[in-house]
């Protein structure tokens, strides 16, 4: 039986940017009438190549076909006129307008000039019929809630190419993780539209971070890593562990062997402890203990929660439910100040927009945090400033060794380590790093994990996060699966737990 | 010209092109007045060209530098003309209801006022910029065209005379043969500069203006500090406020300090200060303001058509913006100039083709001033 034809095909598509290639000869296609999930973790390419395809990146080498045609996709009007539309994770529509005008924006059904607007409000409300949505197109869009105002933004975009209505003109939908911020029940009114777009014949691009989500609507899937296609999969065919191996690139068994059994105990009463801390649309709320001297890895996938949880512990999201205590004492948890205050340090995953600021000195960068919980008032004397940034440079061997060189100039590993120098300098009791060793070479990664083990030894309690398995293995005490937005088991760890076990576990969302 | 390390660090200060400008500046006017750099003593006053300059520059000054604190933070104050109509109209205003004028405790009692609703207008900026999260410039644009119709409302429309002696010194008189402003100028420069360099405020601010979500991360108060910005900045206009009237002894609510946040802003710029926020330099804020007031002199003394004048001063504006602009330099005088300060691997840079060398030394003969 001959395969039906793709309605779009990518072939060989490579797009560099400056220092990065990050897509390499990627194979692509997309049937019509099928979901179709891009799978990957992030940096594998997934938004790249979705970009490159909606015309927002223009591609350095590949040929992209839509039903059998060679295309050239400049900007993403071209894609749109091309029968390519995409739904971003946040909404782009116009919320002080209506429903049907929101549907209509930019292609308004006129006559003389002028706006037929009765005729723009049948349409709207015969396609919002069709696609068996209720919604009253006369209303403003943000009296709806983000759910459906995602659906609306469906409805625009297969609505797209023909002022004539019906989803005609579009023959690939992207929808780009419209369900990061969505309950059970909005998901499930979404995939219902999806699947009724799918057996309208429109092929779906999907891509999600929540794995049930992906087996529970997609027909096919394609798998990225580092820039280059691992394989394309039928879902039924590929199971969760196989689909996380592929995405994250390693054999169980190979994991097993590098697998450290170097572990520590001694450590000390509870520090923090969290009870039903959560928030929505972030993280499920989770009970959490961290004792004196102990690392607490997080693992789980890209995007399953770990920095959320992180950033709830340190007030830098404000949580909605539950409650921390550090010490034994209650902290509010409203801003990053009182979890400062009650001593925990947070170096966010983001160095470049959430740690450093790259127009002030090395120096400067260094003593930020001691000099805000001091208060302007009181400056740190000029002789203690100096021997205290001295001490860490040479302690963390910062290169250059030198306190007046511009921050943004220094390299990735050198500026994770001022960020750790900034916060050790206010000895915190418990340390949070949001992948501290990503994209700093591998010298800077093993210096930053020995510190870890020095720091925890030395009474610090740590909560460590990072992608490589191995890394938190090596590292913690206990570990925290996370998974969909949960935290799903708390392992201690021991000889007999392995990378494979953690997989395992996040895999399947229990711990056996 | 040698490429010296002295040269080059020279060359690379970030006071250096200001500087440069403000020379050629004031050496523009020697043919049309050749006796521009002298300073004569007539009845005790020093007089002369460059004393005119910064008298006359004076609220230019205290406006900039205020400014430029809130230009710091990432925000701007367009308020600070109104503010300087509104602290002249109310102090002028109670001394003109006194029996004596020159009574000294009424004078100061005046100027507490004045000063104290700079502060209130200060107060309310920072209170929607940092509270309210209104962005800065719609914010300050409230007071900016509400200031003016409160001013006047304080002076009923008129321009209140007042003949006050005391009142007189702080625009208009000399202390030690100098105009008494530039001792106010410079008392305000030294307290601006210690409250930002030897406290830990001006860290703070350059964080906050430099990266405000990481500020909050490392537990800054942000809020704090940018409405503690804004009302130093008010306050530093109604200072201006009170020089200019007490200049013309007259509270003029319509046209006092007319378009002076345009110029303060112009010369934070100028100085070096990013309007995106972060870095900033008193310093520089001062030679731009200095720039702006000597191009306005020196307008009037070559001779520029009054019709034209803005037009002229918009021309030099743009050389000095263009100067300031490192791709610019990079692209008019190839390496000597373009390269920041050690962003490509510090002091050498031996990338710089010959041919470009060549182009440097035609294109910048405005260097042998220097």
């Amino acid at each position: 039986m001959a395969e039906p034809q793709p309605v779009l095909e990518m072939t060989g598509i490579v797009k560099e940017f400056p220092g990065v290639r990050a897509l390499s000869g990627v194979d692509f296609r997309l049937f019509p009438g099928e979901i179709h999930a891009l799978m990957g973790e992030n940096g594998a390419g997934k938004s790249t190549l979705i970009k490159v395809l909606t015309g927002v990146y223009s591609l350095d080498d590949g040929t992209i076909t839509l039903d059998g045609q060679p295309v050239q996709i400049d900007s993403p009007l071209q894609a749109q006129q091309a029968g390519i539309s995409t739904v971003y994770q946040e909404v782009n529509l116009c919320p002080n307008l209506s429903v049907a005008e929101n549907i209509f924006i930019g292609r308004e059904p006129t006559r003389f000039g002028r706006i037929q607007w009765n005729r723009m409000r049948k349409e709207a409300a015969e396609l919002v019929d069709r696609l068996g949505l209720d919604i009253d197109v006369t209303a403003p869009l943000s009296s709806y809630p983000l759910a459906v105002q995602q659906l609306v933004a469906i409805v625009r975009s297969v609505g797209t190419g023909d002022s004539d209505g019906a989803g005609a003109g579009t023959k690939v939908l992207v929808l780009d993780e419209p369900t990061s911020s969505l309950d059970r029940d909005e998901v499930l009114e979404l995939f219902r539209l999806m699947r009724q777009l799918r057996d309208e014949g429109v092929a779906i691009l999907f891509v999600s971070h929540f794995l049930d989500q992906i087996y529970e609507i997609c027909d096919r899937m394609t798998v990225l890593r580092n820039g280059t296609l691992v394989g394309e999969h039928m879902v039924s065919e590929l199971d969760q562990v196989g689909l996380i191996q592929l995405m994250i690139g390693k054999a169980l068994d190979q994991l097993e062997e590098l697998h450290d059994h170097q572990l520590r105990s001694d450590v000390g009463e509870t520090l923090v402890k969290a009870d039903g801390l959560g928030r929505t649309g972030g993280i499920a709320p989770f009970d959490l203990e961290i004792k004196k001297g102990e690392v607490v890895g997080l693992a789980g996938l890209l995007g399953s929660g770990r920095t959320e949880l992180a950033r709830l512990l340190f007030g830098a999201d404000q949580p909605d439910s539950g409650k921390v205590s550090i010490g034994g004492k209650q902290v509010s948890m409203s801003a990053p100040n009182d979890a400062i205050g009650a001593g925990v340090a947070f170096c966010s995953e983001n160095r470049k927009s959430e740690g450093l600021v790259p127009d002030l000195t090395v120096r400067e960068n260094i003593i930020l945090a001691l000099q805000a919980a001091r208060g302007w008032t009181r400056p740190i004397p000029a002789s203690q400033r100096d021997e205290l940034v001295a001490k860490y440079i040479k302690a963390l061997d910062i290169r250059p060794a030198n306190p007046e060189a511009r921050v943004g100039q220094l390299s990735g590993g050198n500026q994770q380590k001022v960020l750790l120098a900034r916060w050790l300098i206010t000895q915190p009791k418990l340390l949070i790093l949001d992948e501290p060793t990503r994209g700093i070479d591998v010298g800077a990664k093993t210096e930053i994990q020995k510190l870890v083990v020095s720091l925890s030894e030395d009474g610090m309690s740590v909560l460590y996060i990072a992608a490589e398995l191995e890394e938190v293995l090596r590292l913690s005490h206990t570990i925290g699966v996370l998974r969909d937005r949960k935290l799903v088991a708390q392992i201690a760890n021991g000889p007999e737990i392995t990378p494979s076990r953690i997989l395992e576990t996040i895999a399947s969302g229990e711990h056996q | 010209m040698t490429t010296t390390p002295r040269w080059r660090a020279l060359t690379h200060h970030n006071l250096f092109w200001p500087v440069v400008v403000l020379v050629v500046l004031l050496l523009v006017n020697v043919p049309f007045t050749p006796d521009f750099f002298s300073i004569r003593m007539t009845n005790g006053h020093l007089h002369g060209s460059l004393v005119s300059i910064v008298l006359f520059g004076s609220p230019l000054i205290l406006v900039a530098v205020g400014m430029t604190l809130v230009i710091a933070t990432g925000g701007i104050d367009l308020s600070v003309g109104a503010v300087v109509a509104i602290t002249g109209a109310l102090t002028c205003s109670y001394i003109s209801d006194q029996s004596d004028q020159s009574a000294l405790s009424g004078v100061f009692f005046a100027i507490g006022i004045g000063l104290l609703a700079a502060v209130v207008c200060g107060l309310w900026n920072g209170f929607l910029v940092a509270r309210m999260g209104i962005q800065p410039i719609i914010a300050t644009l409230i007071i900016m065209v509400a200031g003016r119709g409160v001013a006047q409302l304080v002076t009923d429309g008129q321009i209140i005379t007042i003949n006050s002696e005391p009142y007189k010194l702080i625009g208009g008189g000399y202390w030690l043969t100098l105009p008494f402003s530039i001792f106010v100028v410079a008392a305000v420069v030294a307290v601006t500069v210690v409250l930002t360099r030897k406290t830990a405020l001006g860290l703070l601010v350059e964080s906050v203006g430099g990266n405000a979500e990481a500020s909050r991360l490392v537990g800054i108060r942000s809020r704090r500090i940018k409405i503690m910005v804004y009302v130093f900045c008010a306050l530093c206009a109604g200072i201006a406020g009170l020089m200019i009237s007490s200049n013309t002894s007259a509270a003029d609510g319509n046209n006092a300090g007319l378009w002076i946040e345009l110029d303060a802003i112009l010369a934070v710029v100028i100085g070096g200060t990013s309007l995106l926020g972060g870095r900033f330099s008193i310093g520089g804020t001062v030679i731009g303001a200095l720039v702006i007031q000597t191009l306005t002199t020196t307008i009037y003394t070559i001779g520029v058509p009054t019709q034209t004048n803005l037009v002229f001063k918009a021309a030099v504006v743009i050389v000095v913006c263009l100067l300031q602009s490192p791709k610019f330099r990079a692209k008019a005088f190839g390496g000597r100039f373009g390269n920041k300060p050690g962003a490509k691997g510090g002091t050498g840079q031996p990338a710089v083709a010959p041919a470009q060398t060549a182009k440097t030394t035609e294109a910048a003969p405005k260097m042998e001033v220097s």
